[in-house]
């Protein structure tokens, strides 16, 4: 259930790249772990990262976490839609809910990245340790 | 993203643990037992509390027994409270409070028959409370500690009288607010009080822990006609949030007093002396410091447990604060300088390094309808 055309962290976030754009979510996972979603504090465009720089933070009913970038860049987008009704995070982590868009630094970054099935497995160890 | 929540080796488990997992519960660590955060969702369950009924396993609650013939006057000088003014059959609110007059723990007490009462406590302060409960009882006095035996169902909610009525023995619905009696409940032997912390009417169920899994069972299933819901302490924190109801480690503890609390209605000054009266008279005498006042975030954001609150006469803190699911909005609780803690006053609250504004609002933020 994890696309396999994304690139995933171990920190839950996930990006989808696309030319030289990286669009970055959190993952399906992650918005269970945290519950239902009421806030999230997202950058302004323009902001620039370096990968896993904190972005912004997602807040659920019970909890706090903070947003880090999988990959450097320039914010090109902010999903303003996502800002209004968190809830879609929730709904749609992977569509609807991802949360910015940036326009990447460096191509050779996502090859660190985690695939779809690593990151099954890595979830799955993490269960385990639980 | 990093993780909210951890799960630390070895907690206490509830005689419900098995059927939480079944109905799908989220489980965290909470005051060293495994219990329910959540089943479906805080924003539904809350829901289901305010608008329908809900069901709460709180069972890692302590419970003591204080018996003998010296129990009355023994509590009359543990808890700042009237332990005289209760009669068989009622229940109140009350503390330990240390020699300073804080807070050792928050608690009910009820009277089953002349000195024989049952202690309610929080459940990550039971040992502690235990020890201080014990140590100070003497002459004929006994203090049993009766958590491991005890389940406590908390049933909850507009429709948790007409569901409590039909699975009790006898009718509950004509209980006065914080009365009880012993009865049935689906055929096990029950103390039901109309107690809780949410706000709502409804009632609280205390059971022999081999009890537990019927009657939580036979609550979801009678229930289902009214829209039960089993809830978790997710909810049940933004429940008594919204009522304004302390949280023991959060709002209140060692370093806090009643006066402070906006609990002074639990002190009976005049009731004669009891453990953290000088103090408390003192503090009186002295004009009280700080006041736990009720806000609502102006700027964006929740203000959280913790966090420093910056006013015109010095700095607070925020002790509570969550997302209102019935307002919608951002709440909390903070301990502010007296004179910044009127209705109205505007603070600032440092959100993990930003400044953000929240005022002062009349409490409880819900207030059930009549």
């Amino acid at each position: 259930m994890n696309p396999a055309d994304l690139r995933y962290t171990r920190s839950h976030e996930w990006v989808r790249i696309d030319g030289d754009t990286g669009t970055i979510g959190i993952t399906d996972h992650a918005q269970k772990e945290l519950g239902e979603i009421v806030y999230l504090e997202l950058p302004e465009v323009g902001h620039v990262y370096n990968a896993e720089d904190e972005f912004g933070t997602v807040e659920s009913v019970k909890a706090v976490s903070e947003l880090f970038v999988p990959v450097s860049g320039e914010v090109v987008a902010v999903n303003k839609q996502a800002v209004a009704e968190p809830g879609i995070v929730n709904d749609d982590p992977f569509g609807d809910g991802w949360l910015i868009k940036v326009k990447l630094s460096s191509d050779a970054e996502a090859g660190s990245l985690l695939s779809a099935e690593q990151y099954a497995a890595y979830l799955k160890e993490e269960e385990k340790h639980a | 993203m990093a993780a909210p929540l951890s799960t630390p080796a070895a907690p206490k488990r509830t005689p419900l643990y098995d059927l939480h997992r079944e109905l799908g519960a989220k489980l965290i660590d909470f005051g060293g037992w495994e219990m329910p955060v959540q089943y479906t969702g805080i924003l539904e369950e809350h829901k289901a509390v305010r608008e329908r009924v809900g069901v709460f396993d709180v069972s890692h609650m302590g419970e003591f027994e204080v018996t003998g013939g010296g129990a009355t006057g023994y509590l009359q000088r543990l808890t700042p409270n009237d332990v005289g003014k209760l009669g068989d059959g009622h229940a109140h609110y009350s503390a330990f409070l240390t020699e300073k007059g804080t807070f050792v723990d928050d608690l009910l007490v009820y009277r089953r028959a002349a000195n024989d009462y049952m202690l309610v406590v929080n459940a990550g302060n039971t040992p502690k409370d235990f020890a201080w409960a014990s140590s100070r009882a003497e002459g004929d006095v006994g203090v049993a500690n009766k958590t491991d035996d005890t389940a406590l169902l908390a049933v909850q909610g507009p429709r948790a009288g007409a569901l409590v009525d039909r699975v009790a023995a006898e009718r509950v619905t004509d209980l006065p607010y914080y009365a009880f009696k012993t009865t049935r409940v689906l055929g096990e032997p029950a103390l039901v009080s109309r107690t809780g912390y949410t706000g709502e009417d409804g009632f609280e169920i205390y059971l022999a822990s081999a009890s537990a899994v019927k009657v939580m069972r036979g609550l979801l299933e009678q229930g289902r006609e009214f829209g039960i819901l089993p809830c978790g302490l997710g909810a049940r924190d933004t429940l008594r949030l919204e009522a304004k109801m302390c949280l023991y480690g959060n709002d209140i503890d060692e370093t806090v007093t009643p006066w402070e609390a906006d609990l002074g209605w639990v002190v009976k000054m005049q009731k004669g002396d009891f453990l953290g009266r000088d103090a408390l008279a003192r503090q009186k005498e002295a004009g009280v410091p700080r006041r736990l006042a009720g806000f609502e975030m102006v700027d964006r954001g929740i203000a959280r447990h913790g966090y420093p609150a910056k006013t015109a006469h010095g700095p607070g803190v925020v002790t509570s604060g969550t997302h209102s699911p019935t307002l919608g909005k951002p709440i909390g609780l903070a301990l502010l300088p007296t004179a910044a803690s009127a209705v109205g006053t505007e603070f600032e609250v440092d959100i993990r390094g930003r400044g953000a504004a929240a005022r002062v609002v009349p409490t409880p933020f819900y207030k059930r309808p009549k």
